[in-house]
């Protein structure tokens, strides 16, 4: 079963996430949510992040190590996680995957071109999130998507970290659009899918 | 057994920035003033939200060298002070630097260095002002310089560099770099009592003080009279020159020199049979990290030093080198800095001293140190390189 595959994947220590997308989609929130979540679950965790120097648009990638382990190089060398928000992301993080490498792609942003058939999840992930109420919760959707398929952590410790890094009055948004990540992804964690 | 066990310590997701605004706090900084600029800023940001409850000053001045100008101030009214920059403020600041090391005026100055002269690139890290920090201010002054590997340490330097200052009545400038500033870690910050805080020495009586005498200080309104200035200066405090300038010059730069042993602050690995050494500092030693542990699995007596304190420069931790090391690894995010001191402190001795500089904006990984001592030591061709970003 591909859930086990996916599983016994992420029991991987470190397990190197890379986020990326354009500015203002949200992915560095998105990596800090997920550290925080990692803290929750009492891991080591170091996040970090990369953008240009305008506030929206341009390349943004941020990026979370996982260990149980202490950890030294801060920055994701192979990423096992890749998720692309933006054709641009992709074309750019793409080639620097290899085969074991974990991909989930915005299908409603992103034509992927380069394929060697390899396992690709492509989902309508802002379209979802637009669903949900607002385009701007895609990030959080996508974050639902990933852990999800990939059990980075524990369900009710995202959760708890959504509700921290996110804005009271914004709360019940992302809640509804972490939930609707989930349920994006429930089809595939028992289904090979290769998109391209 | 006591009853009561001790509460475990929850660890927190914290930005090096915030680990800084904390770190100063903790050791009871009460005044900041600054100009925002990426990647310090969410130093400054923190510090007006925490300031304000503790009794505390915050001001957001004009520019930078009015930030350094208050700071200054605030330190001879009595306070424990800061600001925070990157690149471009921090060159406007040089001038209030070499004031501040003149009037011997505790202060701490932190530096998030980003990429380049100039406005260079906001958002894209470096190590590129290691030798402006040292000598960035006219005229041979002191200043102690202090760096951070990771964000726990930046909380750790940032206490250190407020003890330094206090203790020596010296400017202590903490480079920091964008990739720390904004990266976030698991961490637990020390309760307070923790850590040994020092405050700076008051004379036994305000009468007849002399406020550039010895490391004693006294503030402003205290109950003694006397003249600041940056012109050289006899122990009141009044203008002063030739022999007597000479001698103020040599005490106030031996506070530093002459305490180097316990101001370089280092953390070594593998130096007891270590053949190559890798000089690092700041967030490239966690590159060198890996690579250390990387070359030490395949059989290469690889080691490591971690400078905390840039300057002053440990000579005497490379005098103390054994004939075991041959070689020597510097690598760092500019075209070639602190290795001009590593290659200084080695002058005359056996050793090979080589420079790996990257200046791309990204970080050094620790594939390319991996490689760099392949190289240095002809011991094996470079394996099939990790793709990086």
């Amino acid at each position: 079963m591909n859930t086990q595959i996916s599983r016994s994947r992420f029991s991987k220590d470190p397990v190197q996430i890379r986020l990326s997308g354009a500015g203002g989609q949200g992915l560095i929130t998105a990596g800090v949510i997920l550290a925080e979540a990692a803290v929750v679950d009492g891991k080591n965790v170091v996040q970090t992040q990369s953008y240009g120097p305008e506030a929206r648009l341009g390349a943004s990638k941020s990026e979370v190590i996982i260990s149980t382990k202490k950890i030294a190089y801060p920055q994701v060398t192979k990423p096992d996680i890749l998720l692309c928000l933006s054709q641009d992301a992709f074309e750019k993080y793409f080639p620097q995957t290899n085969s074991d490498t974990l991909l989930i792609l915005d299908s409603g942003q992103i034509e992927p071109q380069a394929s060697d058939g390899r396992l690709i999840y492509a989902l309508p992930i802002t379209e979802t999130a637009a669903a949900t109420g607002s385009k701007v919760v895609a990030n959080v959707v996508a974050l639902g998507v990933m852990n999800a398929l990939a059990g980075l952590v524990m369900p009710s410790s995202l959760r708890e970290a959504v509700a921290k890094r996110v804005p009271e009055r914004f709360r019940a948004l992302n809640e509804h659009a972490l939930e609707a990540g989930e349920k994006l992804a429930e089809p595939l964690k028992n289904r090979k899918e290769t998109v391209a | 057994m006591p009853e009561r066990k001790a509460k475990a310590k929850k660890p927190r997701l914290i930005q090096g920035n915030e680990a800084c605004t904390y770190g100063a706090l903790y050791a009871g900084c009460s005044f900041y003033a600054g100009y925002p600029i990426t990647p310090s800023s969410e130093i400054m940001e923190l510090m007006s939200r925490e300031l304000p409850k503790t009794e505390g000053v915050f001001i957001q001045m004009e520019d930078e060298i009015a930030s350094i100008s208050a700071v200054i101030g605030a330190a001879w009214a009595g306070k424990k002070a800061m600001t925070a920059t990157s690149g471009p403020g921090f060159s406007l600041m040089q001038e209030g630097i070499g004031y501040a090391a003149i009037t011997e005026t505790p202060c701490v100055i932190v530096n998030s260095q980003r990429w380049g002269p100039s406005t260079g690139q906001p958002t894209k890290t470096a190590q590129g002002d290691v030798m402006q920090a040292i000598w960035g201010t006219h005229g041979d002054h002191p200043v102690i310089v202090l760096t951070a590997s990771h964000v726990r340490d930046v909380f750790e330097m940032t206490v250190t560099a407020f003890n330094f200052s206090e203790q020596y009545r010296v400017p202590v400038i903490l480079l920091l770099d964008e990739v720390l500033s904004h990266m976030r870690e698991n961490v637990c910050l020390p309760e307070p009592g923790e850590r040994n805080l020092i405050e700076r020495q008051r004379p036994a009586r305000a009468d007849g003080f002399k406020p550039f005498k010895d490391l004693t200080f006294l503030p402003f309104g205290a109950g003694a009279r006397f003249n600041v200035t940056g012109m050289a200066h006899d122990e009141d405090g009044f203008p002063a020159q030739a022999a007597e300038a000479d001698r103020q010059l040599r005490r106030i730069m031996n506070k530093i020199h002459q305490n180097v042993e316990k101001v370089a602050l280092y953390e070594e690995l593998h130096l007891d049979d270590a053949r190559v050494l890798i000089v690092t500092y700041g967030i490239t030693s966690r590159a060198a990290e890996n690579a250390v542990e990387e070359l030490r699995a395949e059989g290469v007596p690889v080691g490591l030093v971690n400078l905390k304190t840039l300057w002053p420069f440990p000579d005497f931790l490379f005098e103390r080198l054994g004939q075991n090391v041959s070689h020597l690894l510097v690598p760092e995010l500019n075209l070639g800095q602190l290795v001009r001191e590593v290659k200084r402190a080695v002058q005359g001795r056996w050793l090979t001293v080589e420079h790996l500089g990257r200046v791309d904006g990204s970080l050094i990984t620790p594939q390319q140190i991996v490689e760099a001592i392949h190289q240095l030591t002809g011991t094996k061709i470079p394996k099939e390189g990790v793709q990086q970003c």
